[in-house]
C-alpha cells in the first residue's frame, strides 16, 4: 500500500513539473515549492547527521584525542551566525575571508598540475612513430595544432589581425566550436536515458502499460 | 523578540545536538568483535585438512618504510610471497597489525593474490596510522576457506613521519613561481602606468547593454553565480563580476535577484551586492532579500530558478560561474521567459547547451577575464597580460614538443621524451 501511495506521488509530481513545459501553472509550482522546501529540510537533516553530529559534537563531547582542534573550524562557522546581529555582523567576515583564501590558496597548485602540467604532458607527443595508424598519426596532428590555435584565441591583450594571431584565433574558434558539437552530442545522448528512464517509470511502475 | 529567534534556535540545535551525542552507545555488535581477529583466532582459523597443503610456504621478509610525501599517516609493507604453488584455494595475503607492546593485532587490509606483495597501510579510514607510533605486522598467507598461514611477527623497520615538503611537486611549485611571477611583473607595469591593450569580448561588452535594457523595461536582472562552492575558480570569477553588476544596477536603480545554491557562495554574494551599493553610494537602496538561499539540491534549485524566471520576468538573465547538467534547462527556460542572457563557465560539457541558448557566452578563460574588462583597473590589466605571457611559454613549449617531435622522426632521437621528462614527469600524485 504504502509503495503504491509512493508510486503515485512520484507520479504526480513528475507529471507536475513536466508541466512546465506547457507553461509555468499551480501544479508545477506546487511540485517546485515542495521540492525546494524539503530538498532543504532534508539537507539541514544530512548535515547534522552526517558532518555535525559525528565530526563535530562527538569527538568534543568524547573528549576524543585531539578533538580541542575542531573548536577552531567551529568557532569559525559559529561566526556566520554573527550576520543575524548587525552590530558584529562585520565578524561573518573573517569565515568568508577564510575560506576565500583557502579555496584559492589549494585550488591554484592544483590547477596548475591538472589543467597546465599534465595538459601540457598530453600535448606533447610524437607526430608519427614507426607502425602508428595513420587515425593516430592524424589525431596527434590536429591535437597538437588545434591546441595552439585554441591557445591563441585566447591572448586577450593581442588583436586578433595579422596572419598569427588573426588567422590562429580563427583557426582556434573553429576547432572549439567542433569540440562543443560533439560534447554535445555526447551530453545530449545521457540526458536522452534520463527522459527515457522517466517515460518508463511512467507506463511501466505507473501506469502498467509498460511490462 | 524576532532578533533573538536565530539565537534561541541555535541554542536549540546546540542542546539536541549534545543530547544526542551524549545519549548511551549501543553495545558494539558481534560484526565489530569480528573484524579485530587476535594471533590465536586467526592460528584456530588453520584448517590443515582443508587448504593447506604440504608444500605451503608462510610468508616472511617483512619490510616496512615510511611512506613518501605524506602527512605521516601511511606506511608501505612489503613481503617475500608465501604460497603454495597449484594451490587454487590459495587467494592472498591478510595483513595485521597492532601497537608494539601490545598483544592484540588488528587486521587492517587484505593483498590479492594479482596485486603483489605490498600493502600501503593507512589508506583506510577505519584504520589510521599515527606518526611517530611503533607498529608490528603480520602477514597471513589465506586461503579460500579461511585458513591462515602466518608469517612472524615483525617490528617495523620505520616510523610514519610527516614531511614538510613534497619532492614530487618541485615542478608544480616552479610552475606557480613562473607563472605567479609573470603575472606580479604586468601588475606592477600596469601599476607603473604603462599601457595595455584588451581586445575586445562581445559577451563581456553586453553585461553594461543587458542591464541598460532591463533598466529600460523597469524589470528585475536574474544573476545565478553558478552552482558550485567558493573553492571553485569560476565561482571566485562570478563572485567579483557580480561586484561590477551590483554596482551598476545600484547606479540605475534596477532590481536584482542572485538565487544560491551554496550557503557560504550565500552570505559572500550577499556582502559582495552590498558592497556594490555601497560603492554606488546608494546603500540604502540595498534590498537584503535580493539576495537569497534557494536549497543545495541541484535540480530542486533549477525549479526555483525556473519558477523565478517565469513569474517575475526578468529582462536580463545572467549565468555565470559553474553549472553542470542543468545549464540547458536554466538557459532554455529563460530563452522562453524573452529575457537577454549572458553565460560564462569553463565547465567545458556546459558551454555548447549556453553557446546554444544564450544571447551571449563567456568561454572559459573569457569568464576569469570579464572582472578586468568590466573594472578597467591596471592592476587587474597587468595580471591579463601577465596570464597571456604564462599561455606563450606553454605555447612555445608545445612548439618546441612539435619541433623535437620532427626532429626524432629524422634523426631518430629521443628528445621528445626528454622534453617530457623535464616538464613534467617529476610530478607526482
Amino acid at each position: 500500500m504504502s509503495e503504491t501511495i509512493g508510486i503515485w506521488v512520484a507520479a504526480i509530481f513528475t507529471i507536475g513539473i513536466y508541466s512546465f513545459l506547457y507553461k509555468e501553472n499551480p501544479l508545477y509550482r506546487l511540485s517546485e515549492h515542495l521540492v525546494v522546501g524539503i530538498s532543504t529540510g532534508f539537507g539541514i537533516a544530512v548535515t547534522f547527521t552526517q558532518v555535525l553530529k559525528p565530526k563535530l559534537i562527538e569527538p568534543i563531547v568524547t573528549g576524543e584525542h585531539g578533538a580541542w582542534l575542531l573548536l577552531i573550524p567551529a568557532i569559525l562557522g559559529l561566526l556566520y551566525i554573527t550576520r543575524f546581529f548587525s552590530g558584529v555582523a562585520w565578524l561573518s567576515r573573517y569565515p568568508m575571508a577564510f575560506l576565500m583564501g583557502a579555496g584559492m590558496g589549494i585550488g591554484f597548485p592544483l590547477s596548475m598540475k591538472a589543467s597546465v602540467l599534465r595538459q601540457l604532458e598530453a600535448s606533447l607527443v610524437p607526430l608519427y612513430e614507426a607502425g602508428m595508424p595513420w587515425d593516430v598519426v592524424v589525431g596527434n596532428i590536429v591535437m597538437v595544432l588545434g591546441t595552439l590555435a585554441a591557445l591563441i584565441y585566447f591572448f586577450f591583450s593581442k588583436p586578433h589581425k595579422g596572419p598569427f594571431f588573426g588567422t590562429g584565433s580563427k583557426i582556434g574558434i573553429w576547432v572549439i566550436m567542433v569540440g562543443f558539437g560533439a560534447t554535445f552530442g555526447f551530453t545530449v545522448m545521457g540526458r536522452i536515458s534520463l527522459l527515457i528512464g522517466r517515460i518508463q517509470f511512467l507506463l511501466g511502475d505507473w501506469l502498467h502499460i509498460l511490462k | 523578540m524576532l532578533k533573538r529567534v536565530p539565537a534561541m534556535l541555535l541554542a536549540l540545535l546546540l542542546a539536541t545536538g549534545l543530547a544526542w551525542a551524549q545519549a548511551e552507545d549501543p553495545p558494539p555488535v558481534a560484526a565489530d568483535s569480528e573484524e579485530t581477529l587476535s594471533v590465536e583466532e586467526s592460528e584456530i582459523a588453520i584448517d590443515t585438512a582443508v587448504s593447506p597443503g604440504d608444500g605451503m610456504i608462510a610468508p616472511s621478509n617483512i619490510v616496512v618504510s615510511d611512506w613518501p610525501n605524506d602527512a605521516g599517516d601511511a606506511l608501505l609493507v612489503t613481503f617475500d610471497p608465501g604460497s603454495e604453488t597449484g594451490n587454487d584455494n590459495f587467494i592472498g595475503y591478510t595483513i595485521y597489525r597492532r601497537v608494539q607492546g601490545t598483544e592484540e593485532f588488528e587486521m587492517v587490509g587484505f593483498v590479492e593474490l594479482d596485486e603483489g606483495t605490498s600493502f600501503t597501510d593507512g589508506y583506510d579510514p577505519d584504520f589510521i596510522v599515527e606518526p611517530g607510533v611503533q607498529y608490528e605486522y603480520m602477514v597471513a598467507a589465506t586461503y579460500f576457506s579461511g585458513a591462515e598461514v602466518s608469517s612472524e611477527a615483525t617490528a617495523a623497520q620505520e616510523v610514519a613521519i610527516g614531511q614538510l615538503y613534497h619532492s614530487g611537486k618541485t615542478r608544480v611549485l616552479l610552475g606557480c613561481v613562473v607563472f605567479l611571477g609573470l603575472i606580479l611583473f604586468y601588475f606592477y607595469a600596469a601599476q607603473r602606468g604603462v599601457e595595455m591593450y584588451l581586445r575586445p569580448i562581445a559577451g563581456i561588452e553586453a553585461i553594461d547593454e543587458a542591464i541598460g535594457r532591463a533598466t529600460e523595461m523597469g524589470k528585475p536582472i536574474l544573476y545565478v553565480p553558478g552552482l558550485s562552492t567558493i573553492s571553485d575558480v569560476a565561482t571566485i570569477a562570478s563572485i567579483t563580476i557580480l561586484g561590477r553588476v551590483a554596482k551598476k544596477v545600484a547606479e540605475y536603480g534596477t532590481p536584482l535577484l542572485v538565487p544560491n545554491r551554496d550557503p557560504i557562495v550565500y552570505t559572500i554574494a550577499e556582502e559582495t551586492v552590498k558592497q556594490g551599493y555601497m560603492e554606488a553610494g546608494r546603500p540604502d537602496a540595498f534590498d537584503k532579500d535580493s539576495v537569497f538561499f534557494l536549497t543545495q539540491s541541484q535540480f530542486a534549485f533549477v525549479a526555483g530558478v525556473n519558477g523565478i524566471m517565469m513569474r517575475e520576468k526578468p529582462a536580463t538573465n545572467f549565468y555565470l560561474g559553474m553549472f553542470w547538467a542543468e545549464s540547458l534547462i536554466l538557459a532554455e527556460t529563460g530563452s522562453l521567459s524573452g529575457a537577454i542572457q549572458i553565460a560564462g563557465t569553463d565547465a567545458v560539457t556546459q558551454l555548447p547547451f549556453f553557446i546554444t541558448t544564450c544571447d551571449y557566452t563567456l568561454i572559459g578563460e573569457e569568464l576569469y577575464a570579464a572582472s578586468a574588462y568590466l573594472g578597467r583597473e591596471p592592476k587587474q590589466l597587468g595580471s591579463i597580460k601577465g596570464q597571456d605571457a604564462c599561455k606563450g611559454i606553454i605555447m612555445a613549449i608545445i612548439t618546441l614538443g612539435l619541433l623535437l617531435s620532427l626532429t626524432d622522426l629524422i634523426a631518430g632521437t629521443e628528445t621528445l621524451v626528454w622534453l617530457k621528462n623535464i616538464i613534467t614527469m617529476p610530478v607526482v600524485d
